[in-house]
């Protein structure tokens, strides 16, 4: 079932993507699927085993599913300190 | 709050508190500053982004652990974000302990756990005029690795 997610970038996916945030209806059922799907679109580089992803500003694992709503982050490799 | 994020300049003598515990015979403070060269190439600024809301969140989960396992009296540690210049401390860190092991124990814990589980990226600008989104490009651990 279609839903409608809102996703936000940082750093390099931000720059890959040319925008920090927007709202992406998707098909996709978990957060990998998901990444997937934007991936492809956008041309990220960074394959998913490199990063994290955050539902709703909480770490998640990957097949968590997504709902309608939902508020995602995909985190590239940090470098805080 | 004992984890902090800023946008501003980390002043350390308007920080420091001191150990106000009597019990707290050993106190020890660790600066992160930026650093001139990275790799072999010449910085000139840099960058910190954050995803605030989740660095808030980690930052204090970080703390807590800290706390549990130490025997500390007191922690600290802000973070700053947005434009840094060479010098600037990045990150400071205070810990505050019946004894001196624990304090440097605990401080190195932080710091070490700061750096590899914050959501906070770091953009250098080199002399050269080329800009890197530092270990998003090279090979390394994912995001957010958790250290032994």
């Amino acid at each position: 079932m279609k839903k409608t997610v809102c996703v936000r970038y940082f750093a390099i996916l931000r720059d890959q993507r040319g925008l920090g945030e927007e709202r992406v209806p998707t098909g996709a059922s978990t957060a990998s699927e998901l990444y997937a799907e934007l991936r492809l679109r956008h041309g990220f580089t960074l394959p998913e085993e490199r990063l994290r992803v955050a539902i709703n500003d909480e770490f998640e694992s990957w097949d968590s599913e997504i709902e309608d709503g939902d508020a995602l982050v995909f985190i590239p490799p940090v470098a805080g300190g | 709050m004992d984890f902090q994020l800023t946008d501003l300049p980390i002043d350390p003598s308007r920080l420091m508190a001191g150990p106000g515990d009597p019990q707290a015979g050993a106190f020890v403070t660790f600066e992160g500053r930026v650093r001139s060269e990275n790799e072999g190439r010449s910085v000139k600024t840099l960058d910190y982004e954050a995803y605030a809301k989740l660095a808030q969140k980690e930052g204090a989960r970080i703390m807590s652990e800290a706390r549990e396992r130490f025997p500390i009296t007191g922690a600290r540690c802000v973070h700053r974000t947005g434009s840094l210049a060479l010098g600037d401390i990045a990150v400071w860190i205070e810990v505050s302990a019946a004894h001196r092991a624990a304090a440097f124990e605990a401080c190195r814990f932080l710091i070490d756990e700061m750096k590899a589980r914050l959501p906070i990226w770091k953009r250098e600008h080199y002399a050269d005029g080329v800009t890197e989104w530092i270990n998003c490009a090279t090979r390394g651990p994912g995001a957010g690795q958790k250290m032994k």
